[in-house]
Formats: C-alpha cells, sequence, structure tokens
C-alpha cells in the first residue's frame, strides 16, 4: 500500500491555460498518453497470448536448455529449454488478471461498505468506518500472507488476499462524497417519489463517487499486480509450472550467474506493466480529479 | 497537547481489540490442530486431549480469547513450535536486524528523495525534473525483489564488491538497505516535489521575494520548513512500512530480520510465532501513526489540538 502523491496539475495549466474537459486535459499529459499506451499494449498482448505464442509455453527442449537471447528465442530460454516469451505471453493473463480482479473485488465491496455506512448514517456508519480502520492497521502485504497462510497458496486466494486489503481505502474514498451527496435536494426528492435505499445507493449515491474510483482503481492495480507477484515470489501465491510472472522469476533465480535473461525478462516485465498503471492512474487523476491525495 | 495525545490513545484502543480479535480469529481459521501438531503424529487421542487441556483448547472460545489476550500484553504468545524456545525470545532475536535494516534504508530514502524531490521542484520543466520524475515513478514500479535480484548481480556475482546475502559483514546490509529505500525515496521524492511547489506558490514567499531576499535564503528559510511538515508524516509513514513490508527484501538478501522469520514460520506452519509477528507488525503501525500525528501536530503551529 503505497501513497503516491500527485504531480502537480498547475505544471500543464500553465503551458496550456484553457483545459476543456477531462479527455482534452488527459490527452495534453504525455506520460498519461504514454501510460495508456503502455496499458493498452500488455492488455492486447495478454489477449494475443491466450491464443498463440512463437513457442508452446509448456514445451521443453532439452537441446536447447539456458540459451542467450538470439533470433529464434528472442529472450532466450529457462533451465527446460522453454521459451522465456511465449511463457511471458500466456503468464499475462494470471499477472495482470490476478491484478485487475484483486482490485475489481476491492472496489466491489469497498464501494458498497462506503455507501452503505454513508446512507444508513449514526451508529451503523461509526462501527463500520471503525471496522474498516482496523482493517487498515494491518500492512497491506502482511494482511496478503496472513489470508494465503488461511486459504492456501493459489490464484483464487491470491486475487482474494490482495483484494482485501484494498477494501478499507475503496470504502473511505466513497464514503465522502457519498455522506455530502445525501444532503443533496435530488435524494431527498428520490425519497419523496418513493425510491428504495438499495435504488437511492446505487443509482443517486455510487455515482457521484465514480471518478475518485475510477482513479484509484487505476493506481491501484500497479500495486496490486506487484502484491500479487511478491506472493507467487516468496512461494505463497501462484506455484510453477504456471508461468506467472512473480513465479518465473523466483524459478529463475537460481541460475541468475548463469543465464540472468531468466530473472531479467520477467523483471522487466513486471516494472514495465506496473509503470504502465501508474502512469495511467496518474493522468485520469490529473483529467478527473486533480485534488484527489490517496 | 496531553488532552490530544490522551483522545489519540483512547481512539486506538478499539482498533486494538479489533486487531487481536482479528489475530485470534487467524490462529483459529489456520487449518490444521495445534494439540495434535505438537502431540506428534503417533500420539493417542488421550494424549491429544491432555495438550489440549494444557493449552486450554477445550475451554470455550470467549475463555480462550481471554487467555490470548492476557497472555499477549505480558508478551507470552507460548513456544515456537520449530525451536521450542518461547516465541517472545524468537522475535526478540530477529528484531534488531530488522530494526538495523529499517532505520539505515529510512535514513537513505529521506536524503535521496528530498534532495531529489527538491530538485525537482526547483528546477521545474527542465532536463533535471523530468530525468528525476522518470526515476521516481520506476522506482515505485520496480518490484523490490527483482531490484534486488539485479544488484547482486552486478555488484556480488559480476564485481564481487559486495555478499550476495546474509548478516555476516559490516558491508552486508547495502545491498538490501539500497534496495528497500529505493521505492520510498521515489515516493518520499514525489511529495517533496509537489509540497514544495505548493509552497513556492504562496504569498509569503512572493513577499520574501519582494523584500530582496535571496532565494537560497527563501528556499531555506521559508519554503522547505513548511514544504517538509506533510513529507515528515510520509516518512513516518514509510518507516512503518519498512519495518513491516521487508518480508520480500529480507527473504531476497537472507537477512535475519523478522520478515524473514515470517517467510520461515509459514514454511514450517510455526503458528504461534506467526500470529505474535501479525499482532507485533499492526500493534507497531498503529503506534508510529500516533506519533506521526503527534509530531505533525508538534511541527505545524497552525494545527489545534482537539
Amino acid at each position: 500500500m503505497r501513497r503516491v502523491p500527485p504531480s502537480d496539475p498547475r505544471d500543464d495549466a500553465r503551458r496550456a491555460p484553457a483545459a476543456r474537459g477531462s479527455l482534452a486535459r488527459f490527452f495534453r499529459r504525455r506520460t498519461a498518453v504514454a501510460g495508456g499506451v503502455i496499458t493498452a499494449t500488455f492488455l492486447a498482448v495478454t489477449l494475443l497470448g491466450m491464443w498463440v505464442t512463437p513457442y508452446p509455453p509448456a514445451a521443453a527442449d532439452y537441446n536447447q536448455t539456458l540459451a542467450p537471447p538470439s533470433l529464434a528465442h528472442p529472450m532466450g530460454t529457462d533451465d527446460f529449454g522453454r521459451d522465456i516469451l511465449s511463457r511471458l505471453m500466456a503468464g499475462a493473463r494470471y499477472s495482470l488478471g490476478m491484478g485487475l480482479s484483486a482490485v475489481t473485488l476491492g472496489a466491489a465491496v469497498g464501494s458498497l461498505w462506503g455507501v452503505a455506512s454513508a446512507f444508513h448514517g449514526g451508529f451503523f456508519d461509526n462501527v463500520s468506518m471503525r471496522a474498516a480502520d482496523i482493517l487498515f492497521a494491518f500492512p497491506g502485504i502482511l494482511l496478503a500472507i496472513a489470508i494465503v497462510a488461511v486459504l492456501g497458496p493459489g490464484l483464487t486466494n491470491v486475487v482474494i488476499a490482495v483484494g482485501v486489503f484494498s477494501i478499507p481505502t475503496f470504502a473511505r474514498l466513497v464514503r465522502g462524497p457519498a455522506l455530502a451527496a445525501m444532503g443533496q435536494e435530488y435524494v431527498e426528492a428520490a425519497r419523496a417519489v418513493g425510491a428504495g435505499g438499495a435504488r437511492i445507493m446505487l443509482r443517486h449515491l455510487v455515482p457521484v463517487a465514480l471518478p475518485p474510483i475510477i482513479v484509484y482503481f487505476t493506481l491501484r492495480i500497479g500495486t496490486a499486480i506487484l502484491t500479487a507477484s511478491a506472493l507467487s515470489f516468496l512461494g505463497l501465491g501462484v506455484q510453477p509450472p504456471t508461468p506467472e510472472w512473480g513465479a518465473m522469476l523466483a524459478a529463475g533465480r537460481l541460475f541468475i550467474n548463469v543465464a540472468p535473461q531468466l530473472v531479467i525478462a520477467p523483471g522487466v516485465t513486471i516494472s514495465l506493466a506496473v509503470l504502465g498503471f501508474n502512469l495511467l492512474g496518474d493522468g485520469l487523476r490529473d483529467a478527473l480529479d486533480p485534488r484527489l491525495r490517496v | 497537547m496531553l488532552r490530544f495525545l490522551g483522545r489519540r490513545l483512547w481512539q486506538i484502543v478499539p482498533i486494538l481489540f479489533g486487531v487481536s480479535l482479528g489475530a485470534f480469529a487467524f490462529l483459529h481459521a489456520i487449518p490444521g490442530d495445534p494439540a495434535r501438531l505438537l502431540a506428534g503424529p503417533d500420539a493417542t487421542l488421550a494424549e491429544v486431549q491432555a495438550v489440549q487441556a494444557r493449552l486450554g483448547l477445550d475451554r470455550p472460545l470467549p475463555v480462550q480469547y481471554g487467555y490470548f489476550v492476557r497472555n499477549a500484553v505480558v508478551g507470552d504468545f507460548g513456544r515456537s513450535y520449530r525451536s521450542g524456545d518461547p516465541v517472545s525470545r524468537v522475535l526478540a532475536e530477529h528484531a534488531g536486524p530488522t530494526l538495523e535494516l529499517s532505520v539505515i534504508s529510512t535514513a537513505l530514502a529521506v536524503v535521496a528523495g528530498m534532495t531529489l524531490g527538491t530538485l525537482q521542484a526547483v528546477r521545474r520543466n527542465t532536463l533535471p525534473d523530468y530525468c528525476s520524475t522518470v526515476l521516481s515513478v520506476a522506482g515505485i514500479s520496480t518490484p523490490s525483489f527483482f531490484l534486488g535480484l539485479v544488484l547482486i548481480y552486478v555488484f556480488s556475482v559480476n564485481l564481487h564488491w559486495l555478499p550476495t546475502g546474509g548478516m555476516t559483514q559490516l558491508q552486508s546490509v547495502v545491498l538490501p538497505g539500497i534496495t528497500l529505500a529505493s521505492a520510498s525515496a521515489a515516493v518520499i521524492a514525489r511529495f517533496t516535489r509537489s509540497s514544495l511547489l505548493e509552497v513556492l506558490g504562496e504569498d509569503f514567499v512572493r513577499t520574501a521575494r519582494a523584500k530582496g531576499v535571496t532565494e537560497r535564503r527563501v528556499l531555506v528559510r521559508h519554503t522547505l520548513r513548511n514544504a517538509l511538515i506533510p513529507v515528515v508524516t510520509l516518512v513516518g509513514l514509510e518507516f512503518g512500512f519498512l519495518l513491516g513490508g521487508a518480508i520480500v527484501v529480507e527473504t531476497v538478501f537472507s537477512w535475519p530480520g523478522l520478515g524473514w522469520l515470517l517467510v520461515q514460520s509459514i514454511d514450517f506452519r510455526d503458528y504461534p510465532v506467526l500470529t505474535a509477528e501479525i499482532l507485533l507488525f499492526s500493534v507497531e503501525f498503529l503506534a508510529i501513526n500516533l506519533i506521526v500525528d503527534v509530531l505533525y501536530a508538534a511541527l505545524d503551529p497552525r494545527v489545534v489540538y482537539r
């Protein structure tokens, strides 16, 4: 759980004075566009990797073990002679998928929690926010490790473990704007025409909090990918032979002396993916919600 | 000030209660019966029940929780399944290395981060600003285990300058220290930059410049002091993360600290140690949060204690 301070939006305001709409603001930032391009490329390669890879990702070739990068194998081969590029492409669905699903889980549960807390108010609000504080008191990766220790390793359990520690942040993020909206006349009007609690919460309160949710969602994916791959690296997450990037890096560690590409290729891939989401998230924040500090 | 402290301490009580409940639930949620584990694989039912009675596991859950809290308060977490030593002694043995690593890397992160951040703010929108901004985003995005392995590859495997791991000599701390500091340094740099830029736009800075104060003096006397208040908060929180978050880095470098111990305890299913560690990290995190709050109030005269 890292708090990334915002870059100063005034930097760009100075260069181009009249900003028209969020979209224009987003596209004026070169780093934001770069983040978007990196993220889109990764998503495209992930989709591609589900159907085609240069070699079958699990195919061993014992004549070609630990081969350095070459034309036939652009990123070299591992200790079983498996093509590293193919494995990275095939593994993208695990590494990115876990990050995306974990944050989706955290955002869904956290938003519902926050909006319910704001809607009901009073004692319930008090208790539920204290509960969020308790969840907040556990440092992120520690909470994830504890959950995985209880549930056991594996893809689904990592998603739950990483997702849980996003919940309190989303709850707080949604509660504020929702609480402010509760005092607005349109909510009163909705109530007057007989809208139920669920309808008011989902149709009238959640949309108010949508900009910070979107921004934080994107920023959080990078952290989630890092945490999930760290769990796999520690042997607590996705297990080999699944070509998850953190697990690949952990397995390649033993060969760092003779074949550094086994560490460098997955490491650079993780860093680039996280970088893409972080830049995109920063750009979205400046475009949608410049004052947000998370 | 005292009332403020008292209030903040009082607010921690329900959180501590929840945390202890969480740790207790964790101890009971983990698969496997600890009595059976302790009694050994060939134990008879009577033997297992004897162990259960000795550990108090045959009592109702609320009673067990009461014992758990009472023992936790006096620092008694039972004995490690792995070594048989009291858990408190095991933790004490590994706390030193973690503290050493956290202090060194926090110092590194503060110096590097604030220097970089100040440079970025003063030379805004120039090449040095862009370069160090890219550097700090990259620092946040690189997984610590990858950076650690790259440093090992360059400085240990190829150059033979520094040891690959362990805590055998004085230089052992260099690589894990840098690895742990890098992400924090990046966060501190970005925060310092935006905080400085905010203060540089204030009226009193313009006034100082208008009355002819030198730029260096404006920066040091008028700007930095004010800009660093929020940075202090961040440094405190980062220190808390480093204390607890050294898990991955300690594992990469086989640094015999609390994080390394945590991963070992999971591998060995050493649940008493694991529970104590979770509790310890959370309490520590809460304590640091409190200290940061107090420090923040003490540094910024505009903060009113309520």
